[in-house]
Order: structure tokens, then sequence, then C-alpha cells
């Protein structure tokens, strides 16, 4: 156990959620998908701190039905791509790494959530917010990169 | 023409954003093979900029650069739909928020985010301090520690079953609820509301 983390501690770190593409990719179309992604967040106003108020003070349905509905859409098309065996454009097997369970996932959640309130903006919505003319987020921004940078320094000294 | 122009300016409702959203998970994995995740691009940024020989930043980042892309697109997207697809009215939010919030200081709603706290005015203060500095190094270092945020824990994750990721996402909901109905009034108060 000692060896494998002393091992684990030189190797790079992977990523949560790899690249599981084997052939090469244009990324023009990543940028139009996000597009579309940051325009829904604002059409729908999920960007804004106060939806994220009303559903920390549980007086709005709203966000409960845009997170419950996106979760129900995203549910039934992965059972569909694994029971109908469907393949990428390019005809790779997709592959969704697994998620182990961590200690960080109930520490760093935490955490997080602490600053989801206060921010009133997950990753996502922050850079749309960037976007729609809160320039001011850029401060926001840097600082998560900041608490992204101090978290790997640290990695293999806190609990997980 | 011009009741689509009327539809596509007003705030749309959960059950058009939510699926939509929603269709991100497939259609990544349908066109790159791809897991949907935001926060991650953060660690990209890390690793292309200051990886300081950290472990934890010297991957290949250069295999993720999609995740970049697909982050710089969603500050695009918030631009144009800011642009061209504003609705001009004020925004509408639920009574008793409204009440509270009033509580706490904040009545303006001309714009998404309240002008008392995300201003450029407020940047060297202590507001700035506890809203921007902490709360954004919250959500960084939370995220990061926790391996994904919500739409790589309770979109990505869920949708594919993790149970980790509901873990991750009941925790999500703790500390926003811990924040708001504790922490935020004595912080607010702190910090000159």
């Amino acid at each position: 156990m000692k060896v494998e983390d002393k091992v684990k501690n030189v190797q790079p770190v992977e990523c949560e959620a790899p690249n599981m593409q084997a052939s090469k990719d244009g990324l023009l179309k990543y940028l139009i998908i996000g597009i579309l992604f940051g325009a829904i967040f604002v059409k729908a106003e999920i960007i804004s701190w106060f939806r994220i108020q009303e559903m920390f003070r549980l007086q709005s349905f709203f966000m409960y039905g845009v997170i419950g509905s996106a979760i129900a859409v995203g549910v039934i098309s992965i059972q569909l791509i694994k029971k109908l065996n469907i393949k990428t454009i390019k005809g790779e097997v997709i592959n969704i790494p697994k998620k182990e369970f961590r200690k960080g996932q109930i520490i760093g959640g935490f955490i997080f959530g602490l600053g989801w309130a206060l921010t009133g903006a997950c990753p996502g919505p922050l850079f749309a917010q960037i976007g729609s003319g809160f320039t001011v987020i850029l401060v926001t921004l840097v600082s998560a990169i900041a608490g992204t940078w101090v978290y790997g320094r640290f990695a293999d000294k806190l609990p997980n | 023409m011009e009741q689509f122009i009327e539809w596509i300016t007003q705030p749309w409702p959960w059950y058009v954003a939510g699926p939509l959203i929603g269709l991100t998970v497939p259609i990544l994995l349908l066109v790159g093979n791809k897991s949907f995740g935001i926060s991650s691009s953060l660690r990209h940024v890390c690793a292309m900029c200051i990886p300081a020989n950290i472990p934890f930043f010297t991957y290949n980042w250069r295999k993720e650069m999609w995740n970049i892309m697909f982050v710089v697109g969603v500050l695009l997207g918030g631009f144009f739909a800011t642009t061209f697809l504003s609705n001009p009215d004020t925004i509408v939010v639920a009574e008793a928020t409204q009440q509270d919030l009033a509580a706490l200081g904040i009545t303006d709603y001309s714009k998404l985010l309240p002008a008392e706290i995300f201003s450029w005015e407020n940047l060297f203060t202590t507001k700035g301090l506890l809203f921007f500095v902490i709360g954004g190094f919250l959500v960084g270092f939370g995220t990061r520690y926790a391996g994904g945020c919500t739409s790589g824990h309770a979109i990505m994750g869920i949708s594919s079953l993790q149970w980790p990721s509901v873990v991750a996402t009941i925790f999500f909901m703790v500390g926003g609820f811990l924040m708001t109905h504790v922490l935020l009034e004595p912080l607010m108060k702190m910090v000159g509301f």
C-alpha cells in the first residue's frame, strides 16, 4: 500500500473524465455545442444568483425541474446507447469512465456547495455570466482556478 | 415571425431548458466519446499555465482541449443570448425569496445578478472578498476535491447511474443549504450589507 502510494505520487494523475476518443478530433464542434449550451443557461436564467437562492431556500421548483429533467434525459439517452449498442459518429464504442468513491466527494462536495450558494454559480454558469457582461465574475473565475490549483498542490495531503 | 421573436426572448421554462441541458450528455458521447463535465476545464487551465511539476497537473492536457473549447463556447453563448435574445423585462423571482433577500439588503432585480453584490465597485471591498475571491475559491477547490461539479456529478454521473455522484450531489446541496440558511446572513452583515 505504502509503495503503491509512492508510485502514485510521482506519476501524473489522470483527470476524472478523460477524453475517451481514440481517433483525432476537430475542436470546432465543441465550441458550437458550448455556444448552444451557454445560450440555454442565459435564456432559462440559470446563471442568475436569484435562481440559486430560490433553489436553496426551497421557494421555487424551477432549478429542481431543470436539473431533474436534465438527469431524466441523460439517464434515458445513456440507457438507449447501451441497450442499442450505439457507437460514436466515428464508429467507436462509447466509454464512460467509472467514478470511484472517495472522501473528497463528501468534503469537497460540501465545500463546493458553500461556494455555489455564495457565487450563485457552478463552473458552467460562471463562464456564461462573464459572457453576459458581468465582467467582474472574471475575478471569481480566476479565484476558482486558484482554488483548483491549491487543491492540486495539496491533493496528496488531504483526506481522500 | 414576431411571435417567434417574442417567444425566444422570453425566459425559457424549466421543461425546455432541463431536457436541452440533458441532451448535452448523449451529444458529447456520440460526437466524440466525451463525458460531460465543466469544472475539469479549470484543472486544464492550471495544467496548461502553471503545472509547477505537481503530479495532479502533469497529464496530457492537449488531449482535453475540447473541454476548453466547450467552456469558451459557453462564454460566447452567454454573450450571444444576452446580446440578441435578451428578455427586456426584469427577472421574476419568488415572492418569498424577495422578502428573504430584502432583509439582507438585496432589492435590485434589474439584472440576472444583484447589482448590490456583483459590481466592479465592490471588488476591493470586503463584499468583493467574500463573494468573488472566497466564493470563487470554494467553487474551484471544492469541485476539484469532489472530482466534479453539477455537470460532471449531478448530471453526467447520476445519468450514468454512478452512486459516488449521488453522494457528491447530496453534499453539494448540504453545503448550499448551510450557506444559505445559516452562514449567509452573518457573513453579509460582517461585510457591510
